[in-house]
């Protein structure tokens, strides 16, 4: 039986990384996978790439990174809205200016993609979709259907993204499954402020467990107020509900949110 | 001139179903497909072709159904239709809102919140003031279009608001903020806006008669572009009448692509003025992968 842990949407929350980090080596996990986005929203970058390295995780590039690293004008997140783009802005000229060049080049060495084989189960990791970095696959709208075309078009039975900021798991039947992560550096807009990383168990069959993290989410908050990052950003991470990029979220998602 | 280029049937994302036709209880000065409640090439479907398209795209791994027309709530079945949808994927219903009772208000909101899947429906609302949109929509669909989409956010079936960008740049901020203050007032009050440009087609083609550009995508311009923002890559519409590549061309005799959604898996050549919208744009019509040009915004948005 093998055990991973899964992280995802770091995006510089050193913090809630150093509690979800100390949680996993706790659990004497095979190995520990990112799925990227190290960088965004939260304040100090340079500090999560030695929490990372340290710990041997084993990382992706997520859309964040592969702009980060590749000196782009934004993030590639994908938002459509002009108040999102606003903040998008915002969050990315602060990390993009606070990121050394030397993580920057790390950055730009992590495969975007991951492909293993264990007990007779191909797992695939990934960012967004196998098909691109930056595809949100949301619960609500990532019918079965769809996710066994996925599976089958990259011959898979197991995948796992992140990108959303969102956890979930479908059980597909046969052995097959996709999960999304979640991810460590936002709540997800459920008015806590924890915030999760996944277990992936690999026997017989397949299991998934989500972790939540109460990290010191007020110390963020006076990082944060130290860098001068926006008031809805804080906002976010002490009451869970997020303030920004919300015009990305399909319905279901978004009503269940306060804003 | 440089010759057109020809897009593939990458995969099914999207499943359009042209639901009530061309047939519409309004006739809107800018409408791409020349809806209206005239007589109108296309008609209803009926629910048999529904559930047999979606149960087809269903088997091709379809990731989000759109009922779209004319108006698809002057079809009387609409409901039942978008029940099964949702049993499939998520599912959207393109409206102008004006035929929104209580009744079915309460109905789509019951259905939302039953399905495992999202289902959005998009309102147009052309501008925010009775004068700006009856303009373009018609005497009296203001009040009836914002009446309907307070019922439905009142359920928490929270409204996507079309708008069809008709300002400049400079306009931009303060236009978008008037939308959002007058939604909110309404009582939809945590309002979503996606907003579109203006399409060189059907009627507004008629109105901006001598305006237009010359132009289509050429092989040059798709060297290095990412293909999956063509909506011909990644969808169908199927109609009364057979499968047409993209609902922009519903209007195209070379854009029937076949009877069935097998058949119309066929690649298509851009020769049209208005696949350059979709090559500048990205796929306006899904719900969110549309990116509308505007201006560099500075100070921040007011919250919604």
């Amino acid at each position: 039986m093998t055990r991973f842990a899964l992280i995802g949407g770091i995006y510089s929350n050193w913090r809630a990384l150093e509690t979800a980090l100390f949680d996993i080596a706790r659990r004497k996990v095979d190995a520990t996978f990112c799925l990227g986005d190290v960088g965004a929203f939260g304040p100090y970058p340079d500090r999560v790439f030695p929490l990372l390295q340290q710990a041997g995780v084993l990382s992706l590039q997520g859309n964040y990174d592969n702009s980060l690293a590749g000196g782009l004008a934004d993030c590639q997140c994908g938002y459509t809205d002009p108040r999102d783009n606003h903040f998008a802005r915002v969050s990315y000229d602060y990390t993009f200016r606070n990121t050394s060049s030397v993580h920057k080049a790390w950055l730009g060495t992590l495969p975007t993609s991951r492909r293993i084989e264990d007990n007779g189960t191909r797992l695939l990791l990934c960012h967004g979709s196998p098909r691109k970095i930056n595809e949100f696959l949301w619960e609500s709208t990532s019918p079965d259907g769809f996710l066994r075309y996925l599976l089958d078009d990259a011959d898979a039975d197991v995948l796992c993204v992140t990108h959303t900021g969102i956890k979930w798991h479908r059980d597909l039947g046969g052995g097959r499954h996709v999960v999304n992560v979640g991810a460590l550096g936002r709540p997800e807009n459920d008015g806590t402020p924890v915030v999760w990383y996944a277990l992936l168990t690999i026997g017989r069959t397949v299991a998934v467990e989500f972790v939540p993290i109460h990290y010191d989410h007020e110390a963020l908050a006076t990082d944060m107020r130290a860098e001068q990052l926006p008031g809805e950003f804080i906002e976010t991470i002490l009451s869970g509900w997020w303030t920004t990029c919300l015009e990305v979220l399909p319905q279901k998602e978004r009503a269940r949110g306060r804003f | 001139m440089t010759s057109a280029a020809a897009v593939d049937l990458q995969h099914l994302d999207n499943l359009w179903l042209q639901v009530s036709g061309t047939r519409c209880n309004i006739e809107c000065r800018h409408c791409f497909n020349s809806s209206g409640p005239r007589g109108t090439p296309f008609g209803l479907m009926t629910v048999d072709a529904v559930n047999e398209a979606i149960a087809a795209a269903a088997a091709r791994g379809v990731r989000e159904i759109y009922f779209t027309g004319g108006e698809p709530f002057l079809h009387p079945q609409l409901l039942e239709m978008v029940a099964y949808a949702l049993t499939v994927a998520p599912t959207t219903v393109l409206t102008n809102g004006m035929l929104i009772s209580d009744r079915i208000a309460g109905t789509l909101a019951a259905l939302a919140a039953g399905a495992r899947y999202s289902l959005e429906v998009r309102v147009s609302l052309d501008g925010y003031t009775e004068e700006m949109n009856d303009t373009i929509r018609g005497r009296g669909v203001f009040r009836l279009a914002l009446a309907g989409a307070v019922r439905l956010a009142r359920r928490n079936l929270l409204p996507l608001i079309t708008v069809v960008r008709t300002w400049d740049d400079d306009s931009e901020l303060a236009t978008v903020a008037a939308f959002v203050r007058v939604l909110k007032d309404a009582g939809c009050d945590r309002p979503r806006l996606k907003l579109l440009p203006a399409l060189p087609l059907g009627r507004e083609l008629t109105r901006i008669a001598g305006l237009q550009r010359d132009e289509n995508v050429t092989t040059a311009m798709l060297e290095g572009f990412d293909r999956d923002l063509l909506m011909c890559s990644n969808s169908r519409l199927v109609t009364d009448h057979g499968v047409w590549v993209c609902p922009l061309l519903i209007e195209q005799h070379d854009a029937r692509l076949g009877t069935t959604l097998d058949e119309a898996a066929s690649s298509y050549e851009l020769r049209h003025q208005v696949c350059v919208t979709c090559w500048r744009y990205g796929t306006i019509c899904g719900n969110r992968s549309a990116f509308i040009e505007g201006p560099v915004i500075g100070a921040a948005p007011e919250a919604r």
